[in-house]
Formats: C-alpha cells, sequence, structure tokens
C-alpha cells in the first residue's frame, strides 16, 4: 500500500445560474514514501486544486463538491473532520505554497511561526522551541539562524523565504510534502538552491514529495514518477526517464515540443500545440484533448478515452498515442489527418523521425565542464 | 465508423471553434459589468428599491391624498394636547403633531430627500473629481510643477479629511445660514475629499500601468493618454463612490434637518425635519419618527446595495 | 558583430533612480543604480537578448533604450540618431520605428478598447494611412500576419486567452511598421505550450519583416533560442556578451556559468549528469553595490587580488566579450572554484563533483 492514494478524485464547483466547473476529474495516482512525484500541466489543468482538496484546503463554498479518496496511511483524508485534518497537516502532511510572501504571516516573525508548528505539532516550548527553531533554519540553508529567527518575512529575500517556509513545512518531518509550484516565483539560480534542498530532504529522511509544477525541466530533474495533467484528468503516467524518452500522449509530446532546450541550436523552430487551454471538449463528450491534438481520429470524440496501462507501468489516455519507435512500426492510422495544425507544427507521424523533437532521442550535450 | 466520420469531425470542429462566434460584437467591460450587476440579488433589491423611491419622488407629490400642509387635525378638532390620532381609514399613517396627514408628507418628503442627495453628491462629485483630476493628472505628467500642484491640492485635501465630517457640515450651514441651497452646498462639500482622493489615486495607479507605457511607446502625446486611457479607467470606483456617497448624502442632510439647520421653508416637508418633530411626541405616537427613519434607512440601504454590487460588478480581480 | 550594419548603439548607458526619504521635503539619500554603464551593439535585422535574474536591470535597459525611462548618463544612437537628447516632438515620430513588446499581456492592454481601437490609436498618432479604409487595410494585414481572425477587432483584451492577448500586443508594436522592437519578457506570462507559438510567431515575422529585436527574459532557454546574440546581466551591468551558440558552448564568466548550470532541461539525461553550480546567497542590493566586481561576493572562482577592489571592464576573449579578471585561467582550469564551506552536508556517492558549491554562505549579502 503506498503512502497516498488518490483515487478517482473530482473537484466541482457550480454556482446557479452559472457551468459547474469540474475542475478536477478523476484524478488518480499514488505516492511511496521516498518517492518523488509529480503533477505536470498548464494553468487550469486543476493541479494546485488537486493538491489544495487532497490537504483540505479547499475554500468552503456553497457549490463546492470533492469527490473520490485520498487515503493516507490507511486514512481517507477527504472524510476526516476539520479537527483531525489540522492535526495531519504540518505534522504529516505538509504543504509548501508558490509564494512565500503570502504564506508567511507578515506581523510575526519567521522564528515565532516556526516554534508554533513546533508548539502545536510537537509540544516543545520556550528555549527548546528555539533551538529547534534554529536548527531548522540552518538545515534548510538560511545563514545565521538565531539572527534570521527574530526577523520578518519583508526582511528576508525571495529565496530565503521559501527556505523559511520550507523549514516550517518539515518541522514535524513530515512524511508527505506537498510543493505546489516551489519555485516558480523565484529567480533561476534561486531555484536550484531550492530544488536541491528538496531534493536532500527527500534523500535523507525518506519524506515522500508530490511536486507540483508546469515546468518539464523542474520534473526531470526531480521526479521519479510523473502524471501529467489535462482539462482535470491524468493523461499520462510514466516513471520519469520513459516519459521524456517515448512520450505517448500527444499532449506530453506537445508539451516536450514546446520548450525550448538550452542545448539546442538557434533557429530551431518550435512545434507548439495549436489553440489554447480554452478549446477543450468537455469530457464526456470525448478527449478534453482533441479540439488541439495533432494525432487526432474519429475515435476521439463521442467517449472519453479509458486509461490504457502498458506493461512497464504506465498509462496514458489516448487511442492514438504515439508511436514508440522501434516497437509499432508502421502504425498508420492516416485517414483522418490532423486540422488546423498551427505553422510551423509538423504532423505528428513525423515525429518519431525527428530527433530533436523528442529529447532524449539526441545527442544530449554534456554541461560545460566546470572545474 | 467512415459513415459517422463526416459528422464527428463536423461536431469536433465546431467544438474546437468555441471561441470563433464571428458574428458576435465584443463586450466592452461595462456591458460585462452590468450582466454581472443582473446577476446579483443583491443589486436587483438595491435597484428595486431605488426605482420605486424615485417614482415616489417624481410622481407621488400628485397623487398624495392631502396635502401635506393642510392642518386638518386642527381643523377638525382632532389634535388636543397629548392627544394625536393615530391610523385611520382616511390616514393611513395617521396625522403629526399639526394634524396634518402623515402619508402625504411621507411621500412629498421623498422628493426633497432625492433632490438634496442627488445635487449634494452632484455637486461633491464636481468639485472633488476637478480637484482629484488635476491632482492626479498633475502628478502624472511630472515634473517639478506638477508634483507642487499636486502636493498642494493634497494637503488642501488632507485638511478638509481631518475635520469630522458632520461637524464640516454643521458649520458650513451655520456659517451660509440655513437654506435648502446651505444643505445641499454643505452635504456634498463634505464628499468632495473622497472623490478627490479616489480619482487621484486611481489615476495614478492607472498611470503607472503597462497600457499607458505601451501607448507612451506608442508616440501618443501625454495629455491625450491621460483623456483617452487614464481618465476612463480611473472613473469605476469614483461612480461606485458616487452611488454609495448618496446614501450618506441623504443621511447626513437628514442629520443636518434634524439640527434645525435644514431647509427653513416648514411648508415642503423633509424626512429629517419630520424626525427632529417626532422626537417630542414619542411617548404618545412613536409612529411618527418611525416613519421618515425608516424611509431614509431604507432608501440609503437601496443606494448602499447597489453600489456594493456595482463595486463587486466593475472589480477587476473578481472579473473572470 | 563588428561592421555590420548597427541598427541600435548602446554607450555607457546609465539609468539612476534617486531613493526618496522624508515626509514634507524629499530628500534623496542614495540611488539605486538599475543601469550602470552599459555598452552594446544591435545589428540590423539580429536579435540580440538580455538575460539575467530579476533586479539585474534588464528591463530597465530596455526601457531607457526606448526612451521611456529617461537614462541618467549616456548615449542611444538608433540608426544614426541620438535619441538622448531628441526634443520630445522628433523622438514621438521616432517612435514609430522602435516598439515594444510587453510582458502582461492583459495589463498592457487597455480593458476598455476594443482590438480595432487599440491598434488604430497609434496609426492615427503617426498619420498613418490615407483614411479609415485604408488604416483598416493596415490593421487586417497585422491581423493575418500575427494569427488573429478578423473578428478579433470587435472584441475587448478580456475576451481573449493569454496568447492571443500577446498577439494583439505585437500586432499593436507590428502596426507602426517598425524597424526594432524591444520585447521585454513576451513569453513568461504564457502557458509552455502557448509560448512556443509566440516564440515561434515572433521568428517568423522576423524572417518575413526583417525586424530587429532586442529580447529581454530571465529564461536563458528562450533567450539562447531566438537571440542571435546573447547579453548576460547581473546587477545592472553586462558580464558578458558572446553569441547565442557559443555562450553556450563556452560560457567565459563565472555567473554565466552559474545561471547555465542553473537552467533545467527536460531530459533527465541531462539533469542527471548536470553539475549545479549553486550561488551563494541572494542578488545584493543595486542600491548599495559591492565594490570591485559586483558578482565577487558570490562568485565561486573569486580571487583575493582584484576581484573586490577593481571593476572589470568587457574585454573580448574570441567572439565573446566578458567582464572578468581572471576569464582565460576560469577556462583553461588553472583556477579552480573554491568549496565555499557548505552548512548543508551532502551524503556520499551521489556523483557530485568538487566543482559543485552547494550552499549559501554569505551572510552579509542578503537584502
Amino acid at each position: 500500500m503506498a503512502l497516498l492514494e488518490v483515487d478517482d478524485l473530482s473537484v466541482t464547483f457550480s454556482r446557479r445560474g452559472q457551468r459547474t466547473v469540474r475542475a478536477v476529474d478523476g484524478v488518480s495516482f499514488s505516492v511511496d514514501a521516498g518517492e518523488v512525484v509529480g503533477l505536470v500541466g498548464e494553468s487550469g489543468c486543476g493541479k494546485s486544486v488537486t493538491s489544495l482538496a487532497i490537504m483540505g484546503l479547499l475554500p468552503k463554498q456553497p457549490g463546492l463538491a470533492v469527490g473520490g479518496k485520498a487515503v493516507f496511511d490507511g486514512t481517507d483524508l477527504l472524510q476526516l473532520d476539520d479537527r483531525s485534518r489540522r492535526d495531519i497537516r504540518g505534522r504529516d502532511v505538509a504543504m509548501i505554497f508558490q509564494d512565500p510572501l503570502s504564506s508567511l504571516n507578515p506581523v510575526i516573525p519567521i522564528g515565532l511561526q516556526v516554534t508554533e508548528v513546533l508548539a502545536r505539532h510537537r509540544g516543545m516550548k520556550g528555549a527548546a522551541a528555539e533551538k529547534e527553531a534554529a536548527a531548522l533554519l540552518d538545515r534548510v540553508g538560511i545563514p545565521d539562524p538565531k539572527r534570521r529567527l527574530k526577523e520578518y518575512p519583508h526582511q528576508l529575500s525571495g529565496g530565503m523565504r521559501q527556505r523559511a517556509l520550507i523549514a516550517m513545512a518539515v518541522a514535524c518531518k513530515p512524511r508527505l510534502l506537498i510543493a505546489d509550484e516551489p519555485t516558480t516565483a523565484l529567480d533561476v539560480t534561486i531555484q536550484a538552491q531550492i530544488l536541491e534542498l528538496l531534493k536532500e530532504l527527500v534523500r535523507d529522511s525518506g519524506t515522500a514529495l508530490v511536486m507540483i509544477t508546469h515546468d518539464l525541466g523542474v520534473v526531470a530533474g526531480m521526479c521519479d514518477t510523473i502524471n501529467v495533467l489535462y482539462a482535470g484528468r491524468v493523461v499520462e503516467t510514466a516513471r520519469r526517464r520513459p516519459l521524456f524518452r517515448e512520450p505517448r500522449h500527444p499532449y506530453t509530446v506537445g508539451l516536450l515540443g514546446s520548450v525550448p532546450r538550452l542545448d539546442a541550436g538557434r533557429g530551431e523552430r518550435l512545434n507548439p500545440i495549436p489553440g489554447s487551454v480554452r478549446d477543450v471538449l468537455p469530457w464526456p463528450d470525448g478527449c478534453a484533448f482533441a479540439p488541439r491534438c495533432s494525432r487526432r481520429v474519429d475515435e476521439c470524440v463521442g467517449e472519453p478515452p479509458q486509461l490504457v496501462l502498458t506493461y512497464d507501468g504506465r498509462g496514458y489516455r489516448c487511442v492514438n498515442p504515439a508511436p514508440v519507435p522501434g516497437t509499432e512500426p508502421g502504425q498508420e492510422v492516416r485517414d483522418t489527418v490532423p486540422t488546423q495544425a498551427a505553422p510551423g507544427s509538423v504532423p505528428a507521424q513525423a515525429e518519431p523521425n525527428d530527433p530533436p523533437t523528442v529529447p532524449g532521442l539526441g545527442p544530449a550535450p554534456s554541461e560545460e565542464e566546470t572545474a | 465508423m467512415t459513415i459517422t466520420s463526416g459528422k464527428k469531425k463536423q461536431k469536433i470542429d465546431r467544438l474546437a471553434e468555441l471561441a470563433a462566434r464571428d458574428d458576435e460584437r465584443g463586450v466592452s467591460l461595462w456591458q460585462e459589468a452590468f450582466r454581472r450587476l443582473r446577476r446579483n440579488p443583491a443589486a436587483i433589491v438595491g435597484a428595486v428599491i431605488l426605482a420605486l423611491f424615485v417614482v415616489v419622488a417624481v410622481v407621488g407629490p400628485f397623487l398624495v391624498p392631502y396635502s401635506p400642509t393642510d392642518t386638518i387635525g386642527i381643523r377638525d378638532g382632532l389634535i388636543k394636547p397629548g392627544v394625536i390620532p393615530g391610523i385611520d381609514g382616511d390616514h393611513w399613517l395617521g396625522l403629526d403633531h399639526q394634524g396634518r396627514d402623515e402619508f402625504s408628507r411621507l411621500v412629498v418628503g421623498a422628493r426633497q430627500t432625492l433632490l438634496v442627495g442627488v445635487v449634494s453628491t452632484l455637486i461633491g462629485l464636481a468639485v472633488g473629481a476637478l480637484i482629484g483630476g488635476v491632482a492626479g493628472a498633475a502628478a502624472g505628467l511630472g515634473g517639478r510643477w506638477g508634483r507642487w500642484i499636486d502636493s498642494t491640492l493634497m494637503r488642501f485635501i488632507d485638511m478638509m479629511l481631518a475635520m469630522p465630517s458632520l461637524l464640516l457640515a454643521v458649520s458650513i450651514a451655520a456659517l451660509l445660514g440655513a437654506s435648502l441651497t446651505t444643505v445641499m452646498i454643505a452635504v456634498g462639500v463634505v464628499s468632495v475629499p473622497v472623490f478627490a482622493r479616489l480619482l487621484r489615486g486611481s489615476m495614478i495607479s492607472q498611470a503607472n500601468s503597462d497600457y499607458v507605457l505601451a501607448a507612451t511607446s506608442l508616440g501618443v502625446r501625454k495629455p491625450k493618454i491621460a483623456l483617452t486611457h487614464v481618465v476612463p479607467n480611473s472613473l469605476a470606483p469614483v461612480i461606485v463612490q458616487a452611488t454609495l456617497t448618496l446614501a450618506t448624502a441623504i443621511i447626513e442632510a437628514a442629520a443636518l434637518s434634524f439640527l434645525g439647520l435644514g431647509n427653513p421653508d416648514t411648508s415642503v416637508p423633509e424626512w429629517g425635519v419630520m424626525l427632529a418633530d417626532a422626537q417630542q411626541y414619542l411617548d404618545i405616537r412613536p409612529g411618527l419618527a418611525v416613519y421618515p427613519a425608516l424611509g431614509i434607512i431604507i432608501t440609503a440601504l437601496g443606494f448602499t446595495l447597489l453600489g456594493e454590487a456595482m463595486r463587486e460588478a466593475l472589480d477587476p480581480k473578481l472579473r473572470k | 558583430m563588428s561592421d555590420d550594419d548597427i541598427l541600435v548603439e548602446v554607450r555607457d548607458l546609465k539609468v539612476h533612480f534617486p531613493i526618496k526619504r522624508g515626509v514634507i521635503f524629499d530628500r534623496t539619500v542614495g540611488h539605486v543604480k538599475a543601469v550602470d554603464g552599459v555598452d552594446l551593439r544591435i545589428p540590423r535585422g539580429k536579435t540580440y537578448g538580455l538575460v539575467g535574474e530579476s533586479g539585474c536591470g534588464k528591463s530597465t535597459l530596455g526601457r531607457a533604450l526606448l526612451q521611456l525611462t529617461p537614462p541618467t548618463d549616456g548615449q542611444v544612437v538608433f540608426d544614426g540618431v541620438e535619441l538622448t537628447t531628441l526634443p520630445a516632438g522628433k523622438l514621438r515620430t521616432m517612435r514609430r520605428r522602435m516598439q515594444m513588446i510587453f510582458q502582461d499581456p492583459m495589463s498592457s492592454l487597455d480593458p476598455r478598447q476594443n482590438v480595432e481601437s487599440i491598434l488604430t490609436e497609434g496609426l492615427q498618432t503617426h498619420g498613418i494611412g490615407k483614411d479609415r479604409d485604408d488604416r483598416r487595410r493596415i490593421i487586417g494585414e497585422t491581423l493575418d500576419a500575427v494569427g488573429l481572425p478578423r473578428w478579433a477587432l470587435s472584441r475587448y483584451p478580456h475576451e481573449f486567452s493569454g496568447g492571443q492577448r500577446q498577439r494583439i500586443g505585437i500586432a499593436r508594436a507590428l502596426v507602426l511598421g517598425p524597424e526594432l522592437i524591444v520585447a521585454d519578457e513576451p513569453v513568461s506570462a504564457l502557458d509552455v505550450s502557448i509560448q512556443a507559438q509566440v516564440v515561434n510567431l515572433l521568428d517568423e515575422l522576423q524572417d518575413s519583416l526583417g525586424l530587429t529585436y532586442l529580447v529581454i527574459a530571465h529564461d536563458l532557454a528562450v533567450v539562447r533560442h531566438i537571440s542571435d546574440m546573447v547579453g548576460v546581466m547581473y546587477l545592472g551591468a553586462l558580464v558578458e556578451e558572446a553569441p547565442s551558440d557559443r555562450l553556450y558552448t563556452e560560457p567565459l564568466h563565472p555567473y554565466t556559468r552559474a545561471l547555465m548550470s542553473a537552467v533545467p532541461v527536460p531530459d533527465p539525461d541531462v539533469e542527471d549528469r548536470r553539475e549545479r553550480i549553486l550561488l551563494a546567497g541572494d542578488l545584493p542590493s543595486p542600491a548599495n553595490p559591492p565594490s570591485g566586481c559586483r558578482f565577487h561576493t558570490r562568485c565561486p572562482w573569486a580571487q583575493p587580488t582584484r576581484c573586490a577592489d577593481e571593476r572589470p571592464v568587457l574585454r573580448e576573449i574570441g567572439a565573446s566579450r566578458v567582464a572578468c579578471h581572471w576569464a582565460e585561467q576560469i577556462a583553461s582550469g588553472e583556477l579552480r572554484p573554491h568549496k565555499v564551506s557548505a552548512e548543508v552536508v551532502r551524503p556520499e556517492g551521489e556523483g557530485e563533483t568538487p566543482g559543485v558549491v552547494s550552499a549559501p554562505s554569505e551572510p552579509g549579502s542578503y537584502v
């Protein structure tokens, strides 16, 4: 049994007079102890709502309905009452948010905010708590921790704030950490520091980490398993290497083709996905990605595609997945060839023969020698 | 499959072009705000109250059963010391202490109340927007003179703001002598600083926005940018504030009348005066105080509901 | 890029913002040196990419180049015309030839203008187009060029998706027929799949219209993708400038190396092999920049001599220009990065090499 088992999670917002929004529409994934699981997708794919629903942090409002299960170590987090959920939150499951400034209380010193967590969940008080807080700040790489304890959030830089937030999150040695775009607001050199820190925490303490991000590069370096979300559903789930080497779902293929790579040459055109996230088909009517998909066939419309599981534990929700190079030669699905492809995009069939568009196939130049 | 494929493709193409309803015209922000206003129950309640109020104020005086100044009670000998007749078939809300028909007075008083509220708010809006607009434009254009004009105007506004509003209104009313115009001016002046600060602040924040920079980089002249971009985008909060100010203006005008600084022409009934008169007879006929008070409260509520709903509808943060 | 046809030349450009204190009387208590002496040249028809982290002054440089923020000192020569001393009227006329694309497509479009009005404004300002029909024709062609449908004309910005809004912003710049476009973070507010569309669009427009770009971005991968020449900024100054490919294969400045090693690449193999050069601490305050080389407080290669007291100038090494006293020695491996005392202890056997500095050690460098 995995540490966290999310099963068919759905979140709907319905308001009178407006269309019901299915922000999360049957998401399932699992996280083992010490594992890093990525939830990847663009804005509006439901990745953040998923994490908030698991944590029970969705703002209570009429019309909000959360369905499915999120079993953490035997208890369904979604069924807990507020009190026991608060107990679990912070102690067993902790969360890191995108914007460290708004997640920290601006009028309370950092130290007090850390000791508060220690007092609540570990019953520590006074000097002991302060000592532990300083040790925590030190652990997350905040220099001169004793002095920082007395400072207010605005006196710290963005990177230091995020470290402080991580210190609070790991204060009680949680078994599961959910990081929602933890580095999006940070500069890239600071991002590198924070990612390195998160990796260390996972490695040293065996904490499971759910990494929510839009950045495929971050995922490539961190996650063991990756779930790609689109319009509220997991469209592809795979281990890290297979996903980047042989993406099956056309959306994953498209995402990878959209990212300019540092190690690609000048002048190579990107292969964007046409249209925008707004052009979705409601899932019950077929594949939500179909309107933008370059591998669209007739079967895409009518009913939602089932999750296809393959031998190596990967899965994709697609009736006409991108072929794995070598294994399915000449699989022709050509009678309904793509439509409205934007200028610059190539037909999907071309992709397996076109190394630069499938990252991982091309000779990846190594980093410049630094020493 | 081959038979249905055409249909399916059609369907999917239609769905793919969900956004491409090219026959429709665009929806401007005001239209969008109005749509959302229409869906907000608070806005509808507020609008209904105000519509009723305006109808009563405009046509009411022509339909009332009695003249509001006719002292029927005294003529008919119904008013005796310690006795004021209550509700009966002829007089729906009874008579007041001078034997005048309370219902008629209430209806005719609505017009006065509306007039004072609207005119004083317009005075406040006009003067405040002028000061705020000049200050905002001066600050936006910058330069030494711009900053000087801006800070001079704003210090003046700060001084006005430092005085309690009712005290300011009372002083002005006392200074100018009691009259209807005085009430309007006094209540209007009180709201000047609010409008001035609001418009200036809004203009300065708009002046720092990217689209103003974009217009500058297009080569548009600064005065034209101020008029075509900055001012129109700064107006939304001012309009909301005007609606909310109508509510306070009505209350303040009533307060001035209550203090005896209202319209000295007693032939025109006014809710504040009616309230003031009624306090001597609270033990005999408390209703005389309740009716005008309710009128003031409900009207102010109507304006507030509508104003708050407008604020919500125009708030860019709540827009999807 | 020596004797090409240079469209824009920036010489020793400085933008200092006064820091004011005081309630009634403003007192200038110091200056934020957002841009502090930048030289660069952009050849006609090429793309110059400017990268750097937030607060390095890259956006201010872009705006100062277009005279949207008045420079404190220095010159900007656009096609032979010195812009900093140009009278306001003449400058406005020049604006037709140099346009800007903004980061946030929503906030850079007036929410109360429909697309037609947005696109007409510039045309009217410069008197382009004989009459309404002529202007409509120009606008129509521009819409086609940026890939927006004609029905967009009557729509308002809030009715579009982020990518489409950015296309409107590009159309607004393009409709005047400019030669130079300064794009300030043109894709960073967009979703990944949309970013690629906009990047490709910029590429195509350059090919078909011969535009010159100054692309400002924090995303090294994006900049490298679309630029011919890349300049790396740190604390208000260029630290390195090199042709795009060369910057990647042979970064010379320690900061460039650190930046390069920090950019995540969507490829597990590259990620696993990567050696991160983690910089110590955060960016120092531009109001009080470090003496000497501004990077020396965080530099893993900082030397006891020169770095702290002598400000390096950009010097040419091969096709690059780099502002580092020790660039050759670092490149040859003669100088090795210090191991800045690691506060976070790393476990053994994680494939880390001695070149990796893993923890902040500069308590003095926080803003």
